[in-house]
C-alpha cells in the first residue's frame, strides 16, 4: 500500500515536470530561453517516471529492473549534446559576434568562426 | 605487456561496454556476460583509430562523487527552473549570456563541463571559443552575472580539473 502510493507519487512527479517542460516550451518568450525548458525539467520528468518504474518491477516482478538505468545514462549524454546542436543553429543563424561576449583575446566563437566574420588576425581553428 | 595494450587498448571502456551489455540484457546469466565481455573487447579494437588519445582518469573515485554532485544538482536545477516557468513573468525575467574562460584544456573535460552546465540550475552551453579557451553559457535568469561565473568555476571546473588533470 506504501509503496503503491511511492510509486504513484514517482510517476506523478514524473507527469509533473513532463508537464513543466512542454509548458516552458509555450510560455518563455525568446528561443535560447526556450531550450532551458526542455532541457531541465524533462530530466526529472523521465526520472521520476523510471524511478516509479524500477520500483514497480522491483514490488510486482520481484526482479531489479536495469533498463531504467540505461534511459537515465543515455538521457544524460544525449540531452546536453541536443541542447548544444540546437544553440549553435541559434548562434549561427540568428546572432551576429556582437551579439555575444567577447571570448578573451580571441574574438569570435567557434559557431562564428567563418570568413565573413574574421578578422585579419584571428587564429584559424 | 605490449600484446595486452594492443588486445586491451581502453580498458575502462571494455569495462563501460561489458556492463551496459548486462544492463541491456537485463538478466544476468554467465552467457550474456560472456558475450558482454566479447563485444567490450572487439568494440575498442574495431574503433581504435577514432580513439588516439585514451583519456585519462587521475582519480574515478573523485569522478564517482562528482556524478552523485551533478545528480543532486539536476534535481535542484529542474525545481529552480520549474518555479521560474511557472511563477516569474516574462517581463522580469532578466536572460543573459556569460562567457566562462577556462582552466582546463582535456577535450574530455570541457565536453564534460559542457554537458553538466546544462543539466544544472537555469544555464545551458551554447558555444566554445575558436581556440577552445572560453564556454559560452546562456542563463535562463541571472541578475548577477559574476556569481554565475564563479559558481561554475568553483563548484564544477574545479572538480574536473582533479579528475583529469
Amino acid at each position: 500500500m506504501i509503496l503503491d502510493l511511492l510509486i504513484t507519487g514517482f510517476i506523478v512527479l514524473g507527469g509533473f515536470f513532463g508537464f513543466v517542460g512542454s509548458f516552458g516550451l509555450l510560455k518563455l518568450n525568446d528561443p535560447m530561453s526556450r531550450m532551458h525548458a526542455p532541457t531541465k525539467a524533462t530530466t526529472l520528468g523521465v526520472g521520476g517516471v523510471l524511478l516509479g518504474s524500477m520500483l514497480h518491477a522491483v514490488v510486482y516482478e520481484g526482479r531489479l529492473s536495469a533498463h531504467e538505468l540505461l534511459i537515465t545514462l543515455f538521457l544524460l549524454v544525449s540531452a546536453p549534446v541536443t541542447a548544444n546542436f540546437l544553440a549553435k543553429v541559434f548562434i549561427n543563424q540568428q546572432t551576429k559576434p556582437k551579439d555575444l561576449p567577447v571570448p578573451g583575446d580571441c574574438e569570435l566563437w567557434a559557431t562564428h568562426n567563418k570568413p565573413e566574420h574574421r578578422s585579419a588576425d584571428t587564429p584559424e581553428a | 605487456m605490449k600484446l595486452l595494450n594492443r588486445l586491451l587498448p581502453h580498458p575502462l571502456l571494455t569495462l563501460m561496454l561489458t556492463v551496459i551489455w548486462l544492463l541491456l540484457v537485463n538478466r544476468f546469466s554467465l552467457n550474456s556476460l560472456v558475450f558482454g565481455f566479447f563485444l567490450g573487447l572487439l568494440i575498442p579494437v574495431v574503433t581504435q583509430p577514432y580513439w588516439p588519445n585514451r583519456p585519462k582518469l587521475k582519480s574515478p573515485l573523485r569522478l564517482a562523487t562528482y556524478v552523485l554532485l551533478v545528480f543532486w544538482d539536476i534535481v535542484i536545477a529542474n525545481i529552480t527552473v520549474a518555479r521560474i516557468i511557472l511563477f516569474m513573468p516574462n517581463s522580469k525575467r532578466q536572460p543573459t549570456w556569460v562567457e566562462i574562460p577556462l582552466d582546463i584544456r582535456t577535450p574530455e573535460a570541457i565536453a564534460m563541463l559542457g554537458g553538466t552546465i546544462t543539466m544544472t540550475p537555469g544555464t545551458l552551453t551554447a558555444d566554445i571559443s575558436a581556440d577552445g579557451r572560453h564556454l559560452l553559457v546562456h542563463c535562463l535568469h541571472a541578475p548577477d552575472t559574476a556569481s554565475v561565473r564563479d559558481e561554475i568555476k568553483t563548484r564544477y571546473e574545479r572538480r574536473l580539473k582533479e579528475i583529469f588533470e
